[in-house]
């Protein structure tokens, strides 16, 4: 099918339309900044529903990952999607899928954000292709996120491997014109042709480990081609390297026309033999890589040291934070372009809860209630409702990562804390909280775990949330009591009664759960609407 | 021929249906565009802006380096202010004049206003009021890109109003005339200042 076309999308829109039209069979995600558009992109597109792409949303990463792997393994093309931190929650499941191989294409998209717009670090993901020995692709705009994953299912399918796909914050999201290719169809049921390597016992995964080894070599080699190095300058003092998106800010700087030995990266891992190519060619090497110095360091072992590199170690470019155009043109040593002065008046002005939003009213009486406990502490979690650590609430005590609450509840409340308050939202509840919950019944610890449901998952703009009308029923099941599981309705009119529950579950010695029960107002605005 | 412009507001203000519109229309005519929006938690009342680049000739970055923004158009006073440096000299400010104050330390309204026409050529109206004044109350952020639609200067104004009239098409007839009138309104303010 030809129907070449051109719309404007986001980079994660063209990621996902590319994925489509490469014959994608499922896409396996947990909403996360800045990935959560690829997702919700193929869950409205009509052609996905008329092949019937899964596009469900997952309960969290890991369980995406494995079921994608599994769609792979039945010979289907599957895409895994997540932001940085999501790798995290996923690694088991993404370094082990290197060992055993992909059948169908298997492509996982991890979404950096550097700068941490909406996000508790600044990871970056091509270390975990570098050490799950992966390779690694990386889009400079829009049009190459809609190709290259057609290329990243290809080269899953020739090397039997996953790919990563990594995109940072600004080219998931921004717009540009891309131009559509051919539609191909989905693959057929096939089992894969190796049995064996999918059942990794330390036989077959020391066999694997030394397969993989010397195909990471090969990557090396195919990705001389993919990595353009632009010698017709001649030779320099300073040749550059930039990846990603960091080409653009360069490529922007001068105009598109490099006057020095540059090397676009968009592949990893990179061929040594184009490294020491370029280094022939100038004395300094400026790395321009979006996130931490993989590359520079990589360099370092490359090259002799009469070959100077710079990049974040060196200072070149800020050590952290998302790459400019003007903190390329600072280290390019060009002037400054003339601009209005920065004003003095303008405030910064952070992110709120929305008025009218649960959070807040749960957040008013737990802190009515906790102020008569100076020793209490509230572990929070990853959600809108972290905004409660901003004023006017100040209600929380710690943001960790996915599910810490009620586990840093567990540990705190045994070295002695009371109250250990545990605040997560129903999302995150299912994410992660849950096996927490286990060991909190199976410890009897003495915890008082908060859900504060809206019905969805908030933070990202309103998914669906997996634990959707099962809350209690999920609590009941992990063992806590039925008489400490309970129910109350964030609004003014209930404070009163909010309090006396809150109190009365912190009183008790072991562990309750108090569901705080209202839909996000954003969510339910929407539905309004629909009415 | 190229347009660096800076949309600035606070989430949910509605400068990504600007966006959209401008977007539409720079596409119907041929040029080339780069669009840099703001997802994820800043949306919750936070300040928020889009980058949005328009050229005859293909663009680099999706993001506009200091000095080359020509044209903000704000949703909000502060945060007009706040992409000063990204502005050149003597380009233009189109902002509506009504705070949206949900922050303790906002300034006074006379320093943002002065500080605005201290380097940049502005206009400053309330725009909410002109929406209201149409009939039209949510219809604000279309009373700006009317005032602002002469300095966008690489897209005719009434390509905008093809694009609001595409952009909004399946929100129904009423919504479609009612974010023309407002923007027919800006655009009469601003002809007249």
């Amino acid at each position: 099918m030809n129907m070449s076309e051109k719309t404007l999308l986001l980079g994660d829109e063209a990621l996902a339309l590319g994925a489509l039209h490469a014959g994608l069979s499922g896409v396996y995600a947990y909403p996360g900044t800045p990935s959560t558009e690829i997702t919700e992109y193929i869950q409205s597109n009509a052609f996905a529903r008329q092949r019937n792409v899964h596009c469900q949303w997952s309960c969290n990463e890991k369980t995406a990952m494995e079921a994608a792997l599994g769609a792979s393994y039945a010979g289907k093309r599957a895409l895994v999607c997540m932001k940085h931190v999501g790798m995290n929650v996923c690694a088991d499941a993404f370094v082990n899928s290197a060992v055993t191989g992909a059948s169908g294409g298997l492509v996982v998209v991890a979404c950096d954000d550097p700068s941490m717009h909406s996000s508790q670090n600044e990871q970056d993901s091509r270390f975990y292709a570098e050490f799950a020995m992966v390779p690694c692709f990386e889009p400079s705009n829009q049009q190459e996120a809609y190709d290259m994953v057609r290329m990243a299912f290809d080269y899953s399918e020739l090397y039997h491997t996953p790919v990563l796909m990594r995109l940072t914050t600004r080219m998931a999201h921004s717009r540009a014109v891309v131009k559509t290719a051919d539609i191909r169809e989905e693959n057929a049921l096939k089992f894969p042709e190796d049995q064996k390597r999918w059942v990794l016992l330390p036989a077959v995964a020391r066999i694997r480990n030394e397969q993989i080894i010397k195909q990471y070599a090969k990557y090396e080699e195919d990705f001389e081609q993919a990595n353009i190095l632009d010698l017709s300058s001649g030779k320099a003092d300073t040749g550059v390297i930039a990846c990603g998106i960091g080409w653009n800010y360069l490529m922007e700087n001068i105009n598109g026309k490099p006057n020095f030995p540059a090397l676009k990266v968009t592949r990893y891992p990179v061929s040594k033999k184009q490294i020491q190519t370029l280094a022939e060619n100038c004395k300094r090497i400026l790395v321009v890589e979006e996130g931490q110095p993989l590359l520079e360091k990589v360099l370092k072992g490359y090259l002799p040291i009469t070959t100077t590199i710079s990049g974040r170690l060196d200072g070149s470019l800020p050590r952290t934070g998302e790459l400019t155009p003007d903190i390329l043109r600072a280290a390019l040593g060009l002037g400054e372009k003339e601009a209005c002065g920065k004003s003095n008046v303008a405030v910064p002005r952070p992110p709120a809860l929305c008025m009218g939003c649960g959070h807040r009213d749960f957040y008013t009486a737990l802190n009515n209630v906790v102020k008569n406990y100076p020793s209490a502490r509230v572990f929070s979690d990853i959600g809108c409702y972290t905004l409660g650590y901003l004023a006017p609430f100040h209600a929380i005590n710690s943001c960790v990562d996915m599910g810490a609450s009620i586990t840093m509840a567990i540990g705190a409340s045994e070295s002695g804390v009371h109250p250990s308050i545990a605040v997560i939202g129903d999302s995150t509840f299912t994410h992660s909280g849950m096996t927490g919950l286990l060991d909190a019944v199976n410890m009897n610890a003495n915890i008082t775990v908060c859900i504060s449901d809206n019905l969805t998952t908030g933070m990202t703009g309103g998914q669906d949330s997996a634990a959707l009308g099962r809350i209690e029923n999920i609590c009941l099941g992990i063992g806590v009591p039925k008489e400490h599981v309970r129910l109350i309705v964030p609004l003014p009119k209930n404070y009163a009664e909010m309090e006396q529950v809150i109190k009365e579950e912190i009183e008790y010695r072991g562990v309750s759960v108090v569901v705080c029960r209202r839909e996000c107002i954003q969510t339910a605005k929407r539905h309004l609407k629909k009415q | 021929m190229k347009k660096d412009i800076i949309l600035s507001g606070v989430g949910g203000q509605g400068i990504l249906s600007i966006a959209t519109i401008i977007g539409w229309a720079a596409i119907k005519n041929s040029l080339y565009l780069k669009q840099a929006e703001v997802h994820g938690m800043s949306q919750r009342g936070g300040d928020v802006q889009s980058n949005l680049r328009l050229s005859s000739d293909p663009i680099f970055s999706d993001l506009i380096p200091k000095g080359e923004c020509e044209l903000i158009i704000s949703m909000e006073p502060m945060e007009a202010l706040r992409y000063l440096p990204y502005l050149k000299k003597g380009g233009w400010i189109i902002t509506n004049s009504a705070p949206f104050v949900n922050i303790p330390s906002y300034p006074e309204l006379e320093k943002v206003a002065a500080d605005l026409k201290k380097e940049a050529n502005v206009i400053s109206f309330d725009s909410d009021q002109v929406a209201k004044d149409c009939g039209a109350p949510r219809s604000s952020n279309m009373a700006l890109l009317g005032a602002a639609a002469k300095y966008i200067e690489i897209i005719e104004p009434e390509t905008l109003k093809d694009g609001i009239r595409n952009v909004f098409a399946r929100k129904g007839e009423q919504i479609v005339e009612d974010n023309i009138k407002a923007f027919e309104a800006g655009f009469q303010i601003a002809t007249k200042k």
